[in-house]
């Protein structure tokens, strides 16, 4: 008698059913070097064979800095209205639900607060996946508020931005965010209290033009993308190819407008150390 | 040069021009015909100004006869003197200012400045301001504040410069700079939208206690053309996008962005650059002598708040 006995005749699981090293196991950096996700993670989502800092959001960084990752968040349930019924090639309100669905957010940008080290640190970061990061009535307001918690509370205040700029089909309510946030901060300036901005790859438009250059401290990941324009426009602007290296971190540094480049895996410690001189 | 619909107008206005060299001429009596002429074309400028479509707005924003920044500062103050320079960089030629006598107030006029012919459009770099533009900008509005005079900013630019210098020298950072300090000004600060207002470029010089537009303008974060290229990848779609991003005087008052419109002659700024002129005059004079009653704290703390309760979120 055979050991092994086949039940069925022939293999009838079907290509899509057979398993497979599931997708997403393995990360791949622009540069090739490839990494396994959970060590990706363990190295706060930085490559370590080629210091690539991976694009990430949210829920990421709240881990990395909040002690054992405990915060509350602030404003969770806010949520685009459609002021303006815009419509283009898809309704605004559709655009905003399938977002929401497929990221599980409700907007690009969450705010929380909780302690770092031990220091009591408030929080708003941005979502790339949401729209791009674009920033409509919801970023600026729940921007607005967690300044608001920020001043209320004499706490520290940490900006972490990452998005291509404006929402267009907010239009002029977008344009006005940028007016509300800076007058925000400047409250926050007024009543000395420390603020902090984070440009992360990448930062460029109406969030370049406001919030993210308002920092007591401008400073950035490595090879970031930051700038007003995007690359393409200025290319199509001086008809000529752009220098290597324009628009990155390190050129926005050399040119004098970041304080300095922090590496993703100190983030936490250089930012605490920061803080406890301020104190 | 004439936009497609103000040719009809003015086809009839240069009949009725032959009409009355005709009557000069001879002595055939046309009376009747060009009274009959006249009440014809006011007729159709009312029905073409009264029904103009959101895209036919920002061609009158940008037509190639309306009053610039220092054409209304020259028409409306009996004393002006340009000052230059950012004390950095250079004198952005892009970003105009000085102070000026209106009535009996003077005040720093600040704005962007297009130019007329091929070599002024370059010299003014087509109204987009570098970052030493802005940076000029909030230098004149600093000592317009050491002298406790009011600021009065013309807003009309395509958009900041999107160059490579211009990145360079910090054009995000110079706009931010602005926004955040204007809004602590103790001096009173009247803005107005005098032609086109692009996103950031435009806001970099907007943030007051009163915002207005011109009737024939547009206010919004990206121009129609640049947002057809965007969403509908394609260049063809910008009288939609137009519509779509409601960026006339009424939509953006009806959304409560801006504080009020100020009106243009029929037919627009550019017809009659003497009433419009006086009609922003009016407005200016008016809403200084408004302002100044209140104390800088209070003015402070109600363009915070007004800037503030924008948005639109559930």
């Amino acid at each position: 008698m055979a050991w092994f006995k086949r039940q069925d005749k022939g293999i009838l699981t079907k290509t899509e059913d057979k398993k497979e090293v599931p997708d997403g196991l393995w990360y791949k950096t622009p540069s090739g070097s490839i990494i396994h996700m959970r060590e990706l993670k363990n190295n706060s989502y930085v490559c370590p064979d080629d210091d690539y800092h991976v694009r990430i959001g949210s829920k990421e960084y709240f881990e990395i800095l909040f002690d054992n990752n405990k915060f509350t968040e602030l404003d969770p349930d806010l949520s685009s209205g459609d002021p303006l019924k815009f419509a283009d090639t898809k309704k605004y309100p559709d655009r905003i639900n399938a977002t929401q669905k497929k990221s599980g957010l409700k907007d690009a940008v969450r705010s929380a607060t909780g302690k770092m080290n031990g220091i009591d640190l408030v929080v708003a970061c941005m979502d790339f996946s949401f729209i791009g990061g674009s920033m409509g009535s919801v970023v600026g307001e729940k921007i607005a508020r967690a300044i608001d918690y920020s001043l209320k509370n004499k706490i520290p205040f940490l900006m972490i931005s990452k998005s291509g700029g404006a929402r267009m089909m907010e239009a002029g309510f977008s344009l006005m965010q940028m007016a509300k946030t800076s007058a925000k901060l400047a409250l926050l300036s007024e009543a000395k209290i420390p603020y902090i901005s984070l440009l992360t790859d990448p930062t460029t438009g109406g969030v370049t033009a406001s919030y993210a250059m308002l920092g007591d401290f401008n400073i950035a990941e490595p090879g970031a993308l930051i700038g007003f324009a995007g690359p393409r426009v200025i290319r199509e602007t001086i008809g000529k190819d752009l220098p290597k290296g324009f628009q990155s971190a390190e050129f926005v540094l050399e040119h004098g407008f970041l304080d300095f480049i922090v590496d993703r895996r100190q983030l936490k410690s250089r930012l605490t150390m920061l803080l406890k001189m301020l104190d | 040069m004439l936009l497609d619909f103000e040719k009809p107008i003015s086809e009839l206005e240069s009949k009725l021009a032959d009409m009355k060299e005709l009557a000069q001429s001879s002595d055939v009596n046309v009376s009747d015909a060009v009274t009959q002429l006249e009440k014809k074309i006011l007729k159709l400028k009312k029905e073409t100004f009264t029904n103009l479509t959101r895209w036919q707005r920002v061609q009158l924003s940008r037509h190639p006869d309306r009053p610039y920044t220092l054409d209304y500062i020259y028409e409306m103050t009996s004393d002006f003197i340009e000052l230059h320079g950012d004390r950095t960089v250079k004198d952005d030629k892009a970003m105009v200012g000085g102070f000026g006598t209106i009535g009996s107030e003077t005040v720093m006029f600040i704005g962007q400045q297009k130019g007329r012919s091929t070599k002024q459009r370059q010299m003014r770099n087509f109204g987009m301001a570098n970052p030493e533009g802005y940076r000029k900008a909030l230098r004149l509005m600093k000592m317009a504040e050491k002298f406790n005079k009011p600021i009065v900013t013309l807003i009309d630019t395509p958009g900041a410069f999107p160059g490579l210098e211009a990145e360079e020298r910090g054009q995000g950072e110079a706009i931010a700079r602005n926004l955040k300090e204007m809004t602590m000004l103790k001096v009173p600060v009247i803005c107005i939208i005098i032609g086109e207002g692009a996103s950031g470029g435009a806001l970099g010089i907007a943030i007051g206690d009163k915002v207005f537009m011109m009737e024939n303008t547009w206010y919004s974060v990206i121009s129609p053309e640049s947002c057809s290229s965007i969403l509908w990848r394609s260049w063809d779609y910008k009288e939609q996008a137009a519509e779509a991003l409601k960026l006339t005087a009424d939509d953006m008052l009806k959304n409560k962005l801006i504080d009020g419109i100020i009106k243009e002659p029929l037919g627009g700024a550019h017809t009659d650059l003497n009433k419009t002129s006086s009609e922003l005059k009016k407005v200016i004079l008016k809403e200084i002598k408004a302002l100044s009653s209140k104390s800088p704290e209070e003015r402070i703390n109600d363009r915070i708040e007004k800037f503030s309760s924008m948005g639109a979120y559930k």
